[in-house]
């Protein structure tokens, strides 16, 4: 099977390319990169007007399966996935029982192999039941192929625990995936502590929640050389700690959700259960923050956190939400609008982030179209003028802080190892 | 006098940001024109009759449910008395199937009291009769906040521009306080809070009101002292060290009294915590409006079923 995408605008910051010229596919690989490809394809592609980019990498989603497949499951979360222009997500271990020993990580790969739309590739648990008291498998699940670990949702509250992990963790390449919140400082708020807050009446979490577990983790990532991954920063306080240990040349990395940078705490104001999230919308100031962090290499990868839920638990009053929302189906053509039609990042950034970067921090060997690798492609046509309705959504999660917000750009076919799961925003079902 | 555009017909009353100043001026009026009826030997009017009003109460109250449902009552309407513990609420029923269920059975208004900040705003949103908030979380009781009004309005005229207003105690979790500042800056008081700064939301001065750490400041000079109520359980969660000492420390006693003005108007939305946040004799004292609140807490809400459920036109000389 030979695909060639003619005529597309190349951009993969991988390679430093940002070019008109053709891709050849051939049998799930890159076989050719060039200007005017004259050889013969099944199919032929004309992705002229289109940007050519290697799919995109999404390193925090909640496929929710096992356990709680009224919020979402492997199919649907990746279907959600391609339609997004995602071709590999990484998923994390907040499942039900918890992705803490290898044979659930085997699991997750077996169903993931027999349908789904995306690469999954699994994130395991820090701690047995993610309950902080005592290490899970970690070397097991290493060895069944998880990417790295996290107790996600939960900060690992023992600082004992949270080293030894650190130490433990070095003898496998892997890297701890970091949910940094003070659980204390937390546990009193449901949406960030700020004017609003103080205006509406929601108990506040303070930005300093996230500071403080951060700072733990960094210096733990010092003295162990463990490599350390930040979840979704979303406070000043926390990214400024971030970029002082990357100066000093600690393996500290870390992301940030579409949301925390496109979206304040206004949003919560009219106590939308959709905008509950942790951590919390925040304030103009940390959304401008997050936004120069991923222009000087602070943060490494954009995300998008999405997390699904059921009607049934969303659709409540604002305190009573779970946290999350879905984000596949919206996070590029919210970054485009909001972020690229804008001029506050480029193209190249913003493929960087969602994309190149992620595969290298966890050795993923995806996120380039270079002659010879997988052939994950995302074709994306940047002036798709659409509006975010989640009647429409792949995902069972219909939560979403962006309802009926109009776009600009999205990805209008996604390719997963050569073949098209989705085209004109439709997911290729099998 | 309000003007003749101004209605409030078909409204909800969710929170007093959301009600112009003439809007509230007109809620001000009737009242005035209500308690003329509930000083009546028969206190009805027929103005709501046929007309059902479902009080739907996920808190414990006693002072604004019997109000409403008084308030109801004299007006003509029929009132009906929901508590969670008793409803369908203890079945696992989510608050939109239970507003919806309310609404089939053909109500006109519902109020409602609810633990969690923006309940009303979500049953509003929900719901087709008039939402009326009787208190959502730490956010917002606008009814209280209207009487508060009327009361102040009666003791010290209507003109509150330049007044200095104290606002002390829990103002963290305090739905009284966030109301009364919301309504007290937008008729340009003068608002000072103060209070254990533990209980002090974070950014509050990004409301227009001024902080003080300690209770003596905010009191000097003060028009009206507004003393927040205690909940006991913020002491066990820890926010302040001992009721004693908040009472020593931050609780209203005649000598902290001295400090305001002669003709202090002392207002506190009750239940009140005698001895903890209010000594003892300034609860009785000749400055004490605390009986002024209630009286006129049935009026205003009169005057706030009737706004809503019939067109929201002016009543006038009602006698």
């Amino acid at each position: 099977m030979k695909t060639l995408i003619k005529n597309g605008r190349v951009v993969d910051p991988s390679q430093n390319l940002d070019a008109v010229m053709d891709v050849l596919v051939e049998d799930g690989k890159v076989k050719a990169l060039g200007v005017n490809i004259a050889e013969a394809a099944d199919e032929v592609f004309d992705a002229t007007g289109l940007v050519v980019a290697p799919g995109l990498i999404d390193l925090h989603v909640h496929l929710r399966e096992p356990g709680l497949e009224a919020k979402e499951d492997i199919i649907s979360g990746t279907m959600a996935a391609a339609a997004g222009g995602v071709t590999t997500v990484a998923c994390m271990p907040n499942t039900k029982p918890v992705v803490d020993n290898a044979a659930i990580v085997s699991a997750i790969k077996q169903r993931a192999a027999e349908e789904s739309y995306a690469n999954v590739e699994i994130i395991g648990a820090i701690s047995k039941g993610e309950c902080g008291d005592e290490l899970a498998e970690m070397g097991d699940m290493a060895f069944r192929g998880a990417m790295a670990f996290s107790d996600d949702g939960y900060y690992v509250k023992s600082t004992r625990l949270f080293m030894l992990a650190a130490k433990y963790i070095t003898a496998f390449d892997k890297g701890l995936i970091c949910h940094a919140i003070d659980p204390e400082l937390n546990a009193e708020g449901y949406m960030h502590e700020g004017a609003v807050s103080a205006r509406i009446g929601v108990p506040g979490i303070p930005a300093v929640s996230e500071d403080i577990a951060v700072a733990r983790d960094c210096i733990i990532a010092e003295h162990t050389g463990a490599h350390v991954h930040i979840a979704h920063v979303a406070s000043k306080g926390a990214i400024d700690i971030i970029r002082q240990y990357k100066a000093k040349g600690v393996n500290v990395t870390s992301e940030v959700t579409v949301h925390h940078l496109t979206l304040t705490d206004e949003a919560c104001a009219t106590y939308n259960p959709a905008t509950r999230v942790s951590p919390p919308l925040r304030s103009w100031d940390h959304v401008q923050a997050m936004r120069e962090a991923v222009l000087d290499g602070t943060v490494d990868a954009i995300v998008t956190d999405h997390a699904p839920h059921a009607p049934e638990e969303k659709d409540v009053e604002f305190r009573y939400a779970p946290c999350g929302f879905c984000g596949l189906e919206t996070s590029l053509g919210v970054m485009l609008t909001d972020l690229y039609h804008t001029n506050i990042f480029d193209l190249k950034t913003i493929i960087s982030k969602m994309s190149c970067e992620p595969s290298k921090l966890f050795k993923l060997n995806r996120g380039t179209l270079a002659e010879g690798s997988v052939a994950d492609i995302a074709i994306i046509d940047l002036d798709k003028e659409w509006t975010v309705d989640s009647s429409k959504f792949y995902t069972r999660g219909k939560f979403t802080p962006y309802e009926g917000k109009e776009c600009k750009g999205k990805a209008v076919a996604t390719m997963l190892a050569g073949k098209f799961v989705m085209r004109d925003g439709v997911v290729c079902t099998k | 006098m309000a003007k003749a555009n101004v209605s409030l017909g078909g409204r909800d009353i969710l929170d007093l940001e959301s009600l112009s100043v003439e809007e509230i001026e007109l809620v001000l009026k009737t009242a005035e024109e209500m308690k003329k009826v509930m000083k009546r030997d028969i206190k009805k009017l027929p103005s709501l009759r046929g007309k059902s009003i479902i009080n739907l109460f996920y808190e414990p109250s006693t002072r604004t449910r019997t109000s409403f449902e008084l308030a109801g009552k004299y007006l003509g309407a029929d009132v009906v008395n929901i508590t969670t513990a008793s409803s369908s609420v203890v079945k696992g029923e989510c608050l939109r199937d239970t507003i919806l269920t309310v609404q089939s059975m053909a109500c006109d208004a519902i109020v409602m009291r609810h633990p969690i900040e923006g309940a009303a705003a979500y049953a509003a949103n929900v719901a087709e009769p008039v939402i009326i908030n009787a208190g959502d979380g730490a956010h917002a009781h606008p009814s209280q906040g209207l009487l508060d009004l009327l009361t102040i309005r009666e003791k010290r005229g209507a003109d509150m521009k330049g007044m200095k207003m104290a606002i002390v105690g829990d103002i963290l979790y305090s739905r009284v306080a966030r109301t009364n500042i919301a309504a007290w800056t937008k008729l340009g008081a003068d608002v000072h809070v103060a209070g254990p700064m533990t209980l002090m939301p974070y950014d509050i001065e990004s409301l227009g009101v001024t902080v003080h750490k300690r209770v003596e400041e905010a009191i000097e000079g003060a028009d009206v002292v507004d003393i927040l109520r205690i909940q006991l359980e913020r002491q066990k969660k820890g926010m302040f060290p001992t009721p004693r000492e908040y009472a020593r420390i931050f609780g209203i006693n005649e000598a902290r009294l001295k400090l305001a003005k002669p003709d202090v108007t002392v207002l506190h939305p009750g239940p009140m915590n005698r001895g903890l946040e209010i000594s003892w004799e300034v609860g009785y004292c000749d400055n004490a409006a605390i009986r002024d609140e209630v009286q006129n807490g049935v009026a205003v809400r009169m005057a706030l079923l009737f706004l809503t459920l019939t067109g929201g036109k002016h009543i006038e000389n009602i006698d």
